[in-house]
């Protein structure tokens, strides 16, 4: 029995459980009229729909978190005994391998008979727990309608009742996203303190060599060098060569636009240049590994400038174009806040059009446009893509631009893919370095929306 | 019809000057368009040295958008049009060679919501002169500033607090420091859109005889709805109706012995 068609089966249920609650209502309210209920008659549909649809999926969900765990003990212990007394890795690859063959995926290797019997036997359990599992749903169900009912009458509170259910459903909802990055810092903590364990965090967080090496049995890892700063320095200098891009032509840009731009330009050019920041970041990183890198290191050719087609130019170079929309859309909007009034108070005064945006207009926007910036600058801090298409994994500590350098996130990448063991300091640095990412991101985005908050509080 | 209306009336009358009294502005056949929409029907208006013109009427009838047009405010409306004449000390001011900027440092104006802008008090008198490079140094623009608030009948209140944001000041207080930032850059002509509008009787009356007092050195038009304030604060008043100036007097004559039937019965409030 498919869940998908219990889900089914019960979502009619509950339909007539609303047309049937909505009908006892009116048929309660008799000749009285509606206007003797307390509620619209919908609401009482509602209830008794609620009471007939949420105890029974409570129960389908219950029962598909405990009902493997429930078959899993049954199934071992019906496993001879000698394979009981197995411990550690080995006993659970045999449970890998029977649910492998439950589920009849491709046949795995080494497989013993007492393995297709219990294989067997799960299935047969799943299919009772199937049956079961909607006899009671149907069961809670019944006695829910039948319970609900009975409580409709005119002086139900039912509306209230509903909006009650209602008000949890979006709690949850919103609790969703929250547990979620709870759940996602907390993951990437304990890896991270997992990794500590192996490797002293000083020497992660001052040591000026980054050179991972690869796993090794012998697991010698003192010999490795996990030093962040040349990454975070790589990552540093280009958000500070991309925001030299993005900053003064976003800014200048979103000035055009809310002071200058009539109309009909604003109109087209404001969509256009948010265009932009819809463009998936690996195209950006396409166009810097294919044309920008090899153009700037044909024009270092002709200057006589020693540029690698992977610099940190090439890179903030393509990550400034990618985030002028953001920098120029977050201040447009920031700069069309302020007031019409200071405008005016300007112009009477006879000040021009570029005394009042530069005395006026931009200090009475400051505050939020440097906002944007910081936003902007987390931005390019977490971004990825383009830098792990367009900059090298040398982890060189350099101010040149027109060298390579690496980034945080390209290592993340460069340590989490592959086929290294997880378990190692190799792998498990990538959760030290996001760790890192995160918590300076997250002081970022913290001081803007602060300074952003503090700036809208002006003005409304 | 209004219109020939309006300019017969006022051709009969005798010309509403005192004796040695001089045009400061002229208006001639003022129209002004947003979009295709006519908000002004031609208007002929002539604004005397050193007296207060009071422009009352009904909402929408086209007063706030007259006194936009005498220091070319509507150009920062992007569907507005001007046509017409209008001139200061005989010079056209919509004329190509008359830089608007220097007419509005001129023609100054201060608008119904106050708006100090968000810097100090002092900042915001310094403002308008530090723009037009009329002070030389530190102690000139102290002057001005001083001068400017002691005009404005606010400086015995921020002496001590100059350096304070003006958005901190009380509405009245406020609006008072923006007649101040308009003073400072000494303009011939003050422009009030509304000024008491936001404030309270006593912060009204504070700038009412602001007002009066800055009348000896400035020529001052101000658009009011209050015709109690109109009468006790000007010397001519122009009654404008539906886009039209019906009638142009006297304050005392609009308000004892009006000639149209339209500003009797708004000065006797039956609409408006």
């Amino acid at each position: 029995m498919n869940v998908f068609l219990i889900i089914a089966i019960f979502l009619v249920f509950s339909a007539f459980a609303y047309r049937k609650g909505t009908q006892k209502a009116l048929a309660t309210a008799g000749r009285d009229g509606v206007a003797v209920l307390h509620s619209r008659p919908g609401y009482y549909g509602t209830y008794l729909a609620l009471w007939c649809g949420l105890p029974a999926v409570l129960v389908l969900g219950l029962w598909m978190v405990l009902e493997p765990l429930i078959v899993q003990q049954v199934v071992i212990g019906s496993l001879p005994d000698d394979v009981r007394a197995l411990g550690g890795d080995d006993f659970n690859l045999i449970l890998t391998t029977i649910q492998i063959l439950a589920r009849g995926g491709p046949q795995p290797s080494n497989v013993q008979p007492y393995m297709v019997d219990a294989a067997a036997r799960i299935n047969d359990l799943a299919a009772i727990g199937r049956w079961a599992m909607f006899a009671v749903m149907l069961s809670v169900a019944i006695f829910g309608f039948a319970y609900a009912q009975r409580l409709i009458a005119p002086s139900l509170r039912a509306r209230n009742r509903v909006e009650q259910v209602i008000k949890y459903l979006l709690i949850i909802c919103s609790c969703v996203a929250i547990f979620t990055t709870i759940g996602i810092v907390l993951s990437v903590l304990f890896e991270s303190l997992h990794f500590f364990s192996m490797v002293p965090p000083q020497d992660f967080f001052f040591h000026t060599v980054w050179d991972p090496g690869f796993p090794r049995e012998d697991a010698d890892n003192a010999a490795n060098d996990f030093g962040l700063v040349p990454l975070l320095w790589g990552t540093i200098f280009i958000s500070f060569i991309a925001m030299m891009v993005a900053g003064p032509i976003g800014l200048l840009a979103a000035v055009y636009l809310s002071e200058y731009a009539r109309g009909q330009v604003r109109a087209v050019a404001k969509p256009l240049l948010e265009i932009l920041a819809g463009i998936p970041t690996v195209v950006y990183g396409f166009f810097a590994l294919v044309t920008v890198g090899p153009a700037l290191r044909d024009f270092g050719l002709t200057v006589g400038l020693d540029i690698q087609a992977s610099s940190a130019l090439t890179a903030g170079l393509v990550m400034g174009i990618m985030i002028i929309p953001f920098v120029s859309s977050l201040s447009d909007d920031i700069i069309s806040q302020v007031p019409r009034s200071l405008r005016d108070g300007s112009y009477g005064l006879g000040a021009t059009r570029s005394e009042t945006i530069k005395k006026v207009v931009f200090p009475a926007a400051l505050p939020g446009i440097v906002g944007g910036l910081l936003l902007a600058v987390s931005r390019a801090f977490g971004e990825t893509m383009i830098v792990v298409m367009a900059v090298g994994a040398a982890a060189n500590l350099t101010a040149n631009p027109f060298e390579s350098v690496t980034t945080v996130t390209v290592m993340i990448v460069k340590q989490l893919t592959g086929d290294t063991e997880f378990g190692s300091p190799q792998t498990l640095v990538a959760f030290a370095l996001g760790l890192t990412l995160f918590v300076i991101t997250l002081c970022l985005n913290i001081i803007a929306l602060y300074v952003v908050r503090k700036y809208r509080e002006q003005y409304e | 019809m209004t219109m020939n209306l309006a300019k017969e009336e006022q051709g009969d009358m005798p010309e509403p000057q005192p004796a040695g009294g001089v045009a400061k502005m002229t208006a001639r056949d003022v129209r002004v368009f947003y979009g295709a929409k006519e908000a002004l029907h031609g208007v002929d208006c002539d604004i005397m040295e050193n007296e207060v013109l009071a422009l009352i009427g009904p909402s929408g009838c086209g007063k706030s958008t007259f006194l936009r047009c005498l220091n070319r405010m509507n150009d920062t409306i992007d569907v507005a049009r001007v046509e017409g004449t209008i001139t200061l000390d005989g010079r056209d001011i919509y004329h190509r060679s008359l830089d608007v900027v220097q007419l509005r440092a001129r023609v100054g104006m201060v608008f119904q919501k106050p708006n100090p802008f968000p810097k100090s008090i002092y900042d915001n008198i310094a403002y308008g002169p530090r723009i037009h490079g009329l002070v030389g140094h530190k102690d000139e623009l102290d002057g001005i500033v001083q001068s400017s608030l002691e005009r404005a009948g606010l400086w015995e209140e921020v002496k001590d607090r100059l350096a304070e944001p003006g958005t901190g000041l009380s509405g009245g207080q406020q609006q008072r420091l923006c007649i101040a930032r308009c003073v400072a850059v000494s303009p011939e002509v003050i422009l009030m859109d509304e000024p008491c509008s936001a404030l309270d009787p006593i912060a009204t009356a504070h700038i009412e005889e602001l007002i009066d007092e800055l009348r000896e050195n400035y020529t001052i038009v101000i658009v009011t709805h209050n015709m109690q304030q109109a009468a006790r604060v000007s010397q001519k008043t122009a009654f404008f109706h539906l886009g039209d100036l019906v009638e142009h007097n006297n304050t005392e004559q609009i308000f004892t012995n009006p000639r149209d039937d339209r500003t009797q019965g708004y000065i006797t409030g039956r609409y408006g």
